[in-house]
Parts: structure tokens; sequence; C-alpha cells
């Protein structure tokens, strides 16, 4: 009796396995499909974000199916907010599931992480809101249609400075993750040379992700007085600083990055985060461009009880949109000629802006977007361009 | 570097030190039983506590019930959940080699840990807020939450209460007496399974009240939070003497107090602040093999 049953069990683990792996090989045909694919954090640390993206993409998805007469179909791969999942992630579906570009990933971490693979497959990638340099740096397969750190920072610092007068700041870096230490960094440069004071930053506090306790650094905080805090980090580890710091005493204004851009950062925050303040892509009531003004008009169709359309869905649509524009004018699906029409593109009109990529891969964006959190809901405060 | 700070920034962190320590200490004296009887380290401890605290958080945001009638709803809850888990994935498994046993706690831990995603979203999701608890009071330029200083008080409630069971009642007896010779408390008559359950039972019992402590001071809800939260509170039963309650409560404590202050008096070095944790536990079973309060383990042939 115990012997079958153990044969049974076995028989059943071996046969799931089985049908786990065959299932992908036997259903596409190469020719009448063009596979793209989307590798975003759908669990874990950085999962809201993954998200809004994947919303933004399948979006686009919808309104535009085809290209050069064949389907496009949407390849979607879970990196788990895990750097070394990201490489294997984008291996996966560079090797086995064969797509001919990729789209991803929030988080610059994890893109990366992935890199390298994209690089050595010659596959091309669009990054969609990962703004840190080192992304596109010395990667001729990696592009991206958001703005870089080294502009998200100086406006923040612009902000700090000219706009709350400040003139000590204390950071709150999340130290495991690539993008708040490189924007935290560029914020202190950018504010040091403002206000030509050496020791404006006052105190730095170091968390990792996945931290739920704060009060420690918090305290050194208040200690140190500052007249405003950045926080720029992952959005729930960021609503529980906020959250912590009013409950010691913390009364100095909060300023971040775009990874505060969504709504988990509001539920979880609560009312202690009215009034924080961000930059971030994209500004839902007022888009700057004729593709913007029909993206927002067709996610309000398709999803009508949605209040705050966030920054990074117009982003994953506009990578989608640009992926196919230049997957036109390559004339073919080959993951070379998609990489070089996508590295000339130029005056490309995305719903966040035009979109000229330039010799590095990146986009030429020069404006950004300041919100703030009022009544509970992402709103426009101001946009800030620097030529 | 930065040590000259204010009495009061001082006095801050301590409450900081104290509120997480009893935290840490109510988790790891569920680890410390069971592994006083059972010489099982349950590893899906952590993921009871995060099954706890999602128990409360539909209670309360999803289904709407009064806060006292959702905390005991809990507290059954998540002691049948741990009851279950023994009765399923442990009691089966009682004769087999200990390796077996490790191996199926782990596999728990995965299922609850996978089962939350599949569930509820890798998400965060947020905790109610009560404002009677989180609204911080001023004295004397310390700001502190009510929940910051019922933590320690339930603490240590808790911990005599335990006590007092464990050596002034029979129950406790029982388990006093399997935890020093299983065979022969079989031998003698214990009902085994009886006291194995009510371990478990105690243990889940105040991972939940943990729980409920923990997301009133920290709301936010994750699939994985129990995994770092378990890992710390098995470290801290070890340092402390694994299998013996006041050695736990004594390790949550220590764990709780050097993280705080590492993070007070070094800034520079807070993003080592879990690294406190095994730096710690190294160096005290370097000098004390079985933890601090913990007993030499005899093997009599």
């Amino acid at each position: 009796m115990k012997k079958t049953l153990a044969l049974l069990l076995s028989l059943t683990l071996v046969i799931t396995m089985v049908a786990g792996c065959s299932g992908n090989s036997a259903a596409t045909t190469n020719s009448d499909v063009i596979k793209i694919g989307v590798f975003e954090p759908l669990t874990g640390a950085n999962a809201a974000g993954g998200e809004l993206e994947v919303d933004g993409i399948k979006l686009a998805n919808q309104l535009r199916p085809e290209v050069l007469g064949k389907k496009v179909e949407l390849v979607v791969a879970d990196n788990k907010s895990d750097k070394a999942e990201a490489t294997t992630a984008a291996a996966r579906l560079i090797e086995k599931d064969k797509v001919v570009t990729l789209l991803g990933s929030w988080g610059s971490s994890l893109s990366i992480a992935a890199g390298d693979v994209v690089k050595t497959n010659k596959v091309p990638a669009v990054a969609l809101s990962a703004t840190n340099p080192q992304v596109t740096a010395g990667n001729d397969y990696y592009f991206r249609v958001c703005f870089l750190d080294p502009f998200q920072g100086t406006v923040m610092a612009n902000y700090a400075s000219k706009n709350l007068n400040a003139k000590k700041v204390a950071i709150v870096q999340e130290v495991s993750n690539d993008y708040s230490v490189g924007l935290a960094k560029f914020f202190t440069d950018a504010f040091v040379k403002l206000t030509g004071d050496p020791n404006a930053i006052v105190a730095t506090g170091n968390y990792n992700t996945g931290d739920q306790d704060f009060n420690g650094i918090l305290t050194n905080i208040k200690a140190a007085n500052p007249d405003v805090i950045f926080a720029p980090g992952n959005y729930t580890e960021s609503a529980l600083i906020i959250k912590q710091a009013r409950a010691l005493g913390i009364t100095a204004p909060f300023i971040g990055g775009d990874t505060w851009e969504t709504n988990e950062f509001i539920t979880v925050g609560g009312a202690d985060v009215e009034g924080a303040v961000m930059s971030t892509f994209f500004d839902d009531t007022n888009p700057l461009t004729e593709a913007g003004k029909t993206f927002v008009a067709e996610y309000k169709k398709a999803y009508p009880d949605r209040q705050n359309i966030p920054a990074v869905t117009a982003l994953g649509y506009d990578g989608y949109m640009l992926t196919l524009d230049a997957i036109e004018r390559a004339g073919s699906a080959d993951p070379q000629a998609i990489r070089d029409a996508l590295a000339t593109t130029k005056d490309f009109e995305g719903a966040t802006g035009m979109i000229t990529i330039d010799a590095n891969g990146d986009a030429q964006k020069n404006g950004a977007i300041i919100k703030v959190v009022k009544d509970g809901k992402f709103t426009y405060l101001d946009t800030v361009t620097i030529q | 570097m930065v040590i000259g700070m204010t009495l009061e920034t001082f006095l801050q962190q301590l409450i900081n030190g104290l509120s997480i320590g009893s935290l840490y200490a109510l988790i790891a004296i569920g680890y410390t039983m069971v592994y006083g009887i059972l010489r099982l380290i349950n590893f899906a401890h952590g993921d009871i506590f995060m099954m706890a605290a999602y128990f409360t958080y539909f209670g309360i945001a999803v289904f709407f019930l009064p806060w006292y009638v959702t905390f005991f709803i809990t507290i059954v809850l998540t002691i049948l959940l741990g009851v279950g888990i023994e009765r399923f994935a442990y009691r089966p498994l009682r004769n087999a080699p200990k390796t077996s046993l490790l191996i199926s706690a782990i596999g728990v831990s995965f299922l609850l840990e996978n089962l939350a995603t599949y569930l509820f979203s890798g998400k965060p999701q947020a905790f109610p807020n009560f404002p009677l608890m989180t609204t911080p009071i001023n004295f004397g330029g310390l700001t502190i939450q009510p929940v910051s200083i019922l933590i320690p008080i339930v603490t240590f409630f808790i911990m005599v209460g335990l006590l007092f069971l464990i050596n002034h009642t029979k129950v406790g007896m029982a388990m006093r007496a399997v935890a020093v010779d299983y065979d022969t408390a079989k031998l003698m008559g214990i009902k085994i399974n009886g006291v194995i359950s009510s371990t478990f039972a105690i243990g889940s019992g105040l991972a939940a009240v943990g729980a409920i402590l923990w997301c009133m001071k920290y709301p936010s809800v994750l699939p994985l939070m129990g995994v770092v939260v378990g890992l710390k509170c098995f470290i801290a039963a070890v340092i402390g003497g694994i299998g013996n309650v006041k050695g736990a409560v004594l390790g949550g404590l220590i764990l709780g107090f050097s993280e705080t202050l590492m993070v007070a008096f070094f800034p520079a070095l807070t993003g080592y602040r879990d690294a406190v944790a095994f730096v710690i536990l190294i160096i005290i079973l370097l000098f004390l093999p079985n933890g601090i309060l913990g007993k030499k383990q005899v093997e009599k042939v």
C-alpha cells in the first residue's frame, strides 16, 4: 500500500514537471508572430511598480496588436525584484522564448543585472523607467525612454533649495538599490553646488530593501535637525519611513524620486504622506503631446474607476509603441535590425514627450514633472525643464 | 561617527530597542519551546507570524470586523494553523530521522510563503491604522507611540504567565518531562501528542500576538515579511540558549538593543544592521556554545 502510494506520488510529480516544460514550444510557429519579452518585477518588493509598467505595455498592445502584418505576442517574465532572478528571467526570455526585443525592467538594479545577458545575446532592450546611468552606459543594446538620475537629482536639489529654501538636508537611502544610492549622490552633488556649503548634507541614513524598522536612523536624523529630508527609495519602505518619522515628531518635509509614485505609497503611508513631493515622468492632467492625450483617453476607457494615471504606465506605453515603430523602420523582426532602428530614433512622439535616442541609448528628455500628494492623490505641482 | 548625543536621543533609542527587542522575544519563545520539546527548528514559525498578520489585515480591512473580534479570531486561527501544521507535517515524521523533519519544516515554510504570494499578491497591503496606539505622545522632548510602551508590557506579562505555566502546573511539568527525555516520558504515561500540540498552540498564539503588535507599529503586510523576522528571532533564541523561555526573551532583548544602539552610535553602518545579529550569534557561540542561559546537553550512553 505504502509503496504504491509513493510510486503514484512520484509519477504525479514527474508528469507535472514534464507538462510544465512541453507547453511552450509546440504552440507558436515562428513566422506569423513577433515575440516581445516583458521582464518586470511582479512579486517581491517592487511588485507594484512592475505591475504598473505591464499595464501600460498591455494597453499599448491592445491598441496596436500587429506590426509588419504579424501579430505581436507579449511574453511576460517575473524577475521577482531580485537581481539574480533578473539575469535568469532575461536569459530565459531570450534563449527559451526567443523574443526579438525586451521591455523593462522597473528598478535600475534589475535592468543593470540583465545588461550583460542582453549585450552578449545581441537582443535590444528598452528600459522604461530605469533612471540610473549605468543601465545604458557601455551597453549598445540597452535603450531607455525616460530621463536620467543626474538630471533628476538636479531637479530635486533645485526644488529643495529654491522652492523650500533648504540649507540643510538629510538623506535616507536604500543601500541595496543602485538607483537609490546613485540618485542620492547626484542630489548631494547638485545641492552642495547650489548652496556652496560642503556640509549641507547633515545626516545620512542607510537601510536595506525589506526593512520595516527605521526608528534608529530617524532618531539620528531628528537630532541633526534638517530643513528637508530626501529619501529616494522603494515605495513601501519610503512610506513607512515617513510614517515613523512623523510618529517620532519629525516635521521636516520629505521629498523623493520617481519610485514613490505607486498606489501602495499612499495606502501604506496614509495621512502621513500628505505633502510629500516627488519628481516623475508624466502628468495625466496635462499631457504634453497628442500621443499623450490618446494614451490618457484610452487608459480612462480601459480603467474607468482608477483616478491617477501613474507615470510609469505611460512609459510602458511609450516603450511598446517605440519598439513597434523601430520594428517598422527596420522592416524586419531581426534583433540586430531592431537595435539599429532604435539607436537612430529621432523625434518619436511618445505620451511622455518627444523621444530622440542619443549615442548612449538615452532619450534626450529635459523635462520633469513635480507632483505632490494632496488629499490622498498624486497631484501635479510643477514642470521643470533644464536646458 | 556621532557619539556625542543628547540624553533625549539616547533615551529615544533605548525605547526603540526595547520595543523591537520585545517583539523579537515574543516570536523567539515560539522557536525555543518547539526546539525544547521536539529538538526541531520550526522554520515555518516566521511564516505563521506572517499568516497571523494577514488574518488580522483581512479581519479589519476586508471584513470590517471590530478590532477585538479580529484579534480573537486571528489568535484562534493561528493556533489552528500551528497545530494543523504539526499534525500533518511533523507528526507523521515523529519516528523519522531529524533531517526529514527539518526538510518538512522548510517545505511548510516555502508552502506558506508561496501560498500567501499567490493568494494575497506580492504587493504590500496597508495594515489599518489604530490612532489610539499610534498617535505619539510627547513628554520631556521624547516622542513615543503608546504601542511602543504596550509591547514590552505585554511581553513581560506573557513571559510571567508562561513561566508560571511551565513551572507550576501539570501541563508545564509534562512539557518539561518531554523536553528532558522524550522516550521515558512516553513510558511514564504522559500523553505525548497532547503535550506537543499544546506547545505548538502556545508558540503560534504568541506569534499571533507578536504579529498584531508588530503590524500596529510597522503597518505594512507582505508575504515575505516572516523570512527575515523569523531568522532573527531564531538567532535570538539560540543566543539566549535554545530550549529556555527566559533565554529566548533575553536573546530577543539583546538583539533588539544591539541593532538599535549600533544604528544610534554608528550611523554610517546602518546598512549592516541585519549583519549585527549574525555577528553577535557567532561571538556568543564561540564563548558560550549553548547560548547564554543554555544547559549542556549531556549525551547519555
